[in-house]
C-alpha cells in the first residue's frame, strides 16, 4: 500500500476477507482461465514488481538496484468483488495452481456487505451446518421375534398420498351415495419442492422435467416436481407431462395468466396446486428476481416486461384473514379444475403452524399442508430473513401431526415437510425421521441443485450467489454463457441416480424396521435421539 | 413366534383338544403362557346363551368388589364355573385367588335396551371393571359377553390346564380358540396375552405387528371406548376387525383388503377396484406390516385365518364336515383331526382369507382378486 493511499472505513487486506486465493507462481502458466471463469471477478491479472539489490564487495563499486517483474494473479479486497470460494478458478486450472482458502477466523468483510445501504442479499440457506434430523436414529430394529426384511428382495410400497383422505366412514358412504370424494394423488414421498423458472436456468429446469418424466414413464416412480412461482411453459402446459407437476401460485401470480388460458387446452390435469403463502428460507417475505435475470423467455412465462425486477409481495394481495384467504384460493383453484385436482398451502415453519392446521382440518376442500422449516433454501433473500428467520421443521411437523392424532384425523391431511432435507448429505434418513415423525414426504430443493447439477452452495457461504444470475455451473443463471455449461440430459441422468439411489437408502432404513407394506408415517416408536431435551420436545426415545 | 389353534365343531368338545394339539407345536412356544377363548358353549351354559359371561381373574377382595359392583348395577348371578386349584401352582405359574367364569342375569331396566344399546354397555362394564382391577391389582377381566368364556394364565399350556381342570364339562364348547405364548418373560401383562375379545370379535395372531404404534395411536383418536389397552401389538387386529364390521359395516372379505390391501396394479384389474382403491386410501393407517397368521372368530361364531401381505408365518386349514381346524403348524392338525382328507388342507398365502362359518360345512377360500360380494 502506498503512503498516501486513503484509508476509508471499508478498506479490507486479503485476511480480512472469508476467502483468500492461493496461488503457485510456479505452477501457473498463465494461461487466465481462472481469471475468465471467475463469477465475480474478483481474480485479475496482476503484474508485480521486485527490487533486486545489486550490491558489490568490491571497494568503489556502485550499489544499484535492480527491478524485475513477473505476471500473476491478484485478489481484489473490494467487498464488491469479493472472493465468493466457488473454486471455479480452481476447476479450470490445468496446472492446480489456484484454490481459495476459507479464512481461518471470522472474516471483517460481512460488516461491510451493506453497501448503498442495502443489506446483504443472497441465495442458499441458512449458513449454519449440522441440525437436529442428523442425530435422529432409528432404533427399533426387527431382531428375534420378526425377522428384518430383505431391502432387495422385499416388495416395498413406497408411496404416500396427496390430496384430502376422508374418514372411512365417511369414504365408503361417498362412495355408495356418489358423493364427491375429494381428488387423492399416489406419488413418491420425495418431492422436488418450488424452484422457478426465473430462478433456475432453463437448461436447469428442463433437466429437472426430463429427468422426472422419466422416473415416471420408465421406472414407474410417480416422482412429482413443484413448478415453483413462475408459471410453468406453454408446451409443458399442453403436454401430457404436467401430471408429474405440481403448479405453484404465490404472492406475485407470476405466469398464471398463461396458466389459466392454457386450461381448455390441458391433455391432462396438474398434478395439483401448491398455493404459497410462505417460504422457510425467506419467511414472510416473497420472491425476489432480479432484474437482470428477466430475460425475454422469462418475461413471456411470467406475463410481465422484461427487464425489470419482479419482487413478490410478502403475502397475497387479496388476504384479509388467513381463514378467509385460504378458503377462497382454494375453492378457485379446485374450480378451475373441476373439482379434480388437490390444492394445499404451504407455509414457511412457524410456532402458529397449528392454528393454520387447525383452520385447514375444518376446510373440507384443503388437500394437505407444506410446511417450509428455516434450513430451507432459496435463490435470493435477505441474509437476515435466511439466517434469522423462521421454525425448525422438526417441532413443527411433529407437533401438527400429534394435534391430527389429538382430533383424529392424521393423515387425513397429509403433512408435507421441508427445509434442509439432507443438508449434510443424508437425504434419506433425514426424510426417514420426517416420516416417522409424522410427515407424508418431503420437499427438498437445494439438495437437487446439489446432487443434480453440482451446486456449489454450501452452509459456510461457499457460492451462494444464486440471486446475482452468475451462477457458475449455469443452475441459477439466465445468461447462456453460462447456463450452456450444463447439460439437460446429464441433469436429467442424475436426477435418475438421486431418486434411485434414495429409493434404496430409504428400503435399507425401512427394512430392518420390519416396514415395507406402506410408509411408516408417525411410527415414532423407531425413533431415538442422544439429546434428552429433544427427545422429550419430540416425545420420541431418548438413548445413549 | 407363538403356536395357534381354532377348532369348530358341531358338538361340543373339550378345550383339552386344542391345548394338547399346542404341546404338539411346542417347539413354536416357550410355555410362556396360555389364552382360551371358548364360544358357542355346550353344557349348562347351552341354557342360557343369551346371559352375559364375566370371565376373569380376581383376588378374595376383588371378588368382593366385584359382588358389590354388580349388584349395585342389577346384574344377578345365573350360574357359575368354579375352578377350585391346587394350593401349589405348577413352576412358572402364579397363585391366584379365585378364576371366574359367571353368567349373569340382565337387570330389568335393560329388557327395552336395543341390541347396540346392550352392547355397548356390556363393554363400558367390562372396561369399568378393568380400570378397577388395574387400580387396586385385585381383577383382571377379559370378557363381558354372552356365550363366552375367556382363560389366560402364564404358563406351559398344557399344565396350566391340567392345575385348572379345564377338562370338565361345562366347559365344552363348539368355538376353540387357543395360543401358545413364546418369547415373552415371566412379568408378561395378562392383558398382553392372546386371543383379544370386543364385542363378539375375537382374534389372535403369531408374529408381531411392526405398524402397531401408528395404528393404535389411530384406532385410540376413533373415540370408541373399547380401543384401549394395546399391551400387546397384535390386539390391534381384533380392534381393526370390530372397526371393519361395525364402524364401517364391511365384511370379513373386506377385512383382508383393509389390513392388506392389493398393490395399485392389481386393483386396476379387479372388478371392486374402484371401491378398493378408496378403501385402501382412506383406511391407510390400519394397514399391517406382518409377519402375522391372524386367526379369529366373528360374533355369528365362524372362525377364519388371513396371513400378512409377505406371508412370513406358517398356518393351515383342515377338516371334515362339521368339524374344522385352524393351526399353525401340520402336526397340531393332525392331532385336533386326525381323521380328514388331508389331500384337502390348505394353507392360505398372502391373498387369501379362509373361513369356516356357523354351520361347519367346508372350508371357504376367498381371495382378494375375487370380486367383493355386493354391498347393500
Amino acid at each position: 500500500m502506498f503512503s498516501n493511499r486513503p484509508i476509508t472505513p471499508s478498506s479490507l487486506s486479503i485476511k480480512d476477507l472469508p476467502w483468500q486465493i492461493l496461488w503457485d507462481k510456479d505452477k501457473c502458466t498463465l494461461c487466465g482461465q481462472c481469471t475468465a471463469v471467475c463469477p465475480v471477478n474478483t481474480i485479475e491479472l496482476g503484474v508485480f514488481r521486485q527490487r533486486e539489490p545489486q550490491v558489490s564487495l568490491e571497494p568503489g563499486e556502485i550499489t544499484s538496484n535492480q527491478h524485475t517483474f513477473y505476471y500473476g494473479i491478484r485478489q481484489k479486497t473490494d467487498p464488491a468483488y469479493r472472493c465468493v470460494g466457488c473454486a471455479m478458478c480452481t476447476m479450470v486450472c490445468p496446472n492446480d495452481a489456484i484454490i481459495p482458502a476459507k479464512s481461518d477466523e471470522v472474516d471483517k468483510l460481512k460488516f461491510h456487505l451493506d453497501r448503498g445501504g442495502q443489506p446483504w442479499r443472497r441465495g442458499g440457506r441458512r449458513n449454519v451446518a449440522g441440525g437436529v434430523l442428523d442425530q435422529i436414529k432409528f432404533i427399533r430394529i426387527s431382531m428375534l421375534t420378526d425377522p428384518a426384511l430383505d431391502a432387495g428382495r422385499h416388495e416395498f410400497a413406497i408411496t404416500s398420498l396427496l390430496g384430502r383422505i376422508l374418514p372411512p366412514e365417511e369414504n365408503i358412504r361417498f362412495v355408495s351415495e356418489n358423493g364427491w370424494i375429494p381428488p387423492v394423488r399416489e406419488i413418491y414421498p420425495l418431492i422436488i419442492g418450488g424452484m422457478s423458472f426465473g430462478a433456475l436456468s432453463p437448461t436447469m429446469w428442463e433437466g429437472l422435467q426430463l429427468g422426472v418424466a422419466y422416473l415416471n414413464e420408465e421406472l414407474a416412480m410417480p416422482v412429482r416436481i413443484c413448478t415453483g412461482e413462475g408459471g410453468c411453459p406453454p408446451r409443458l402446459l399442453r403436454s401430457r407431462f404436467l401430471k408429474y407437476v405440481i403448479l405453484q401460485i404465490a404472492s406475485g401470480y407470476f405466469g398464471w395468466d398463461e396458466i389459466i388460458h392454457a386450461i381448455p387446452e390441458m391433455k391432462t390435469d396438474p398434478c395439483a396446486i401448491e398455493i404459497k403463502y410462505g417460504q422457510g428460507a425467506k419467511p414472510g417475505d416473497g420472491g425476489l428476481l432480479m432484474w437482470y435475470k428477466v430475460n425475454k423467455l422469462i418475461a413471456a412465462i411470467r406475463g410481465v416486461p422484461s427487464g425489470v425486477s419482479l419482487p413478490s409481495p410478502p403475502t397475497h394481495q387479496t388476504q384479509y384473514s388467513i381463514e378467509e384467504s385460504v378458503a377462497k384460493m382454494i375453492q378457485s383453484m379446485y374450480m378451475a379444475w373441476g373439482f379434480r385436482v388437490p390444492v394445499y398451502p404451504k407455509i414457511s415453519g412457524t410456532s402458529t403452524a397449528l392454528a393454520v392446521l387447525n383452520n385447514l382440518t375444518r376446510n373440507p376442500y384443503a388437500a394437505s399442508l407444506a410446511i417450509d422449516g428455516e434450513d430451507g433454501g432459496t435463490g435470493a433473500a435477505y441474509n437476515v430473513s435466511m439466517n434469522h428467520m423462521g421454525h425448525p421443521i422438526a417441532t413443527n411437523i411433529r407437533d401438527c401431526y400429534l394435534n391430527l392424532v389429538t382430533v383424529g384425523k392424521q393423515n387425513e391431511i397429509p403433512l408435507f415437510a421441508g427445509g434442509g432435507v439432507g443438508k449434510s448429505g443424508n437425504m434419506a434418513a433425514n426424510a426417514a425421521a420426517l416420516i416417522m415423525l409424522g410427515a407424508s414426504g418431503v420437499q427438498v430443493g437445494k439438495y437437487i441443485m446439489q446432487a443434480a447439477a453440482g451446486c456449489l452452495g454450501s452452509e459456510s457461504d461457499r457460492c451462494n450467489i444464486c440471486n446475482i444470475g452468475l451462477c457458475p455451473k449455469g443452475i441459477t443463471s439466465q445468461d447462456p454463457r453460462l447456463y450452456r455449461r450444463l447439460d439437460v440430459d446429464q441433469v436429467a441422468q442424475r436426477i435418475v441416480d438421486v431418486f434411485l439411489g434414495f429409493d434404496t437408502e430409504l428400503r435399507k432404513i425401512f427394512a430392518p424396521l420390519g416396514r415395507s407394506t406402506s410408509l411408516p408415517i408417525g411410527m415414532s416408536d423407531a425413533l431415538g435421539i442422544s439429546d434428552y431435551n429433544a427427545a422429550e420436545r419430540l416425545n420420541i426415545k431418548y438413548v445413549v | 413366534m407363538c403356536r395357534l389353534i381354532a377348532i369348530t365343531s358341531d358338538d361340543p368338545i373339550s378345550p383339552m383338544v386344542a391345548l394338547e394339539a399346542l404341546d404338539v407345536m411346542r417347539e413354536g412356544h416357550d410355555g410362556s403362557g396360555v389364552g382360551l377363548l371358548l364360544r358357542d358353549l355346550g353344557g349348562p351354559f347351552e341354557q342360557i346363551k343369551d346371559a352375559p359371561i364375566l370371565s376373569g381373574i380376581f383376588s378374595d377382595r376383588g371378588l368382593k368388589r366385584l359382588d358389590r359392583y354388580m349388584i349395585d348395577i342389577g346384574f344377578m348371578t345365573k350360574y357359575k364355573v368354579t375352578l377350585k386349584v391346587p394350593k401349589t401352582p405348577p413352576e412358572g405359574v402364579p397363585k391366584r385367588d379365585m378364576y371366574l367364569v359367571r353368567a349373569y342375569e340382565y337387570p330389568e331396566e335393560w329388557d327395552d335396551f336395543s341390541p347396540e344399546q346392550l352392547q355397548a354397555r356390556l363393554l363400558q362394564i367390562r372396561l369399568e371393571l378393568r380400570k378397577m382391577g388395574e387400580e387396586k391389582n385385585d381383577m383382571i377381566v377379559f370378557s363381558f359377553w354372552p356365550d363366552t368364556i375367556m382363560i389366560k394364565e402364564i404358563g406351559d399350556p398344557l399344565e396350566v390346564a391340567e392345575y385348572l381342570q379345564l377338562d370338565r364339562k361345562s366347559l365344552d364348547a363348539r368355538v376353540i380358540m387357543a395360543q401358545g405364548r413364546q418369547n415373552t418373560n415371566y412379568e408378561i401383562d395378562l392383558y398382553a396375552c392372546h386371543p383379544f375379545f370386543i364385542q363378539g370379535f375375537s382374534t389372535m395372531t403369531n408374529g408381531e405387528n411392526t405398524a402397531f404404534f401408528p395404528i393404535s395411536r389411530f384406532l385410540t383418536s376413533r373415540n370408541f371406548p373399547g380401543y384401549t389397552g394395546y399391551q400387546s401389538d397384535s390386539e390391534v387386529f381384533t380392534h381393526i376387525l370390530h372397526y371393519t364390521f361395525s364402524a364401517l359395516g364391511l365384511d370379513l372379505e373386506t377385512y383382508k383388503h383393509v389390513i392388506t390391501p392389493l398393490e395399485n396394479e392389481d386393483l386396476k384389474d379387479h372388478p371392486s377396484g374402484e371401491f378398493l382403491k378408496h378403501l385402501k386410501q382412506s383406511c391407510r393407517k390400519l394397514i399391517i406390516d406382518g409377519p402375522n397368521c391372524v386367526i379369529g372368530c366373528l360374533p355369528d361364531n365362524s372362525i377364519f385365518m388371513v396371513q400378512d401381505r409377505k406371508k412370513l408365518r406358517p398356518g393351515v386349514a383342515g377338516g371334515r364336515r362339521g368339524l374344522f381346524a385352524f393351526a399353525s403348524e401340520v402336526c397340531g392338525l393332525d392331532f385336533a383331526i386326525p381323521y380328514r382328507d388331508k389331500s384337502r388342507d390348505f394353507q392360505p398365502m398372502y391373498l387369501d382369507t379362509v373361513s369356516v362359518g356357523p354351520d361347519r360345512q367346508e372350508v371357504k377360500i376367498c381371495s382378494q382378486t375375487d370380486p367383493l360380494p355386493l354391498r347393500h
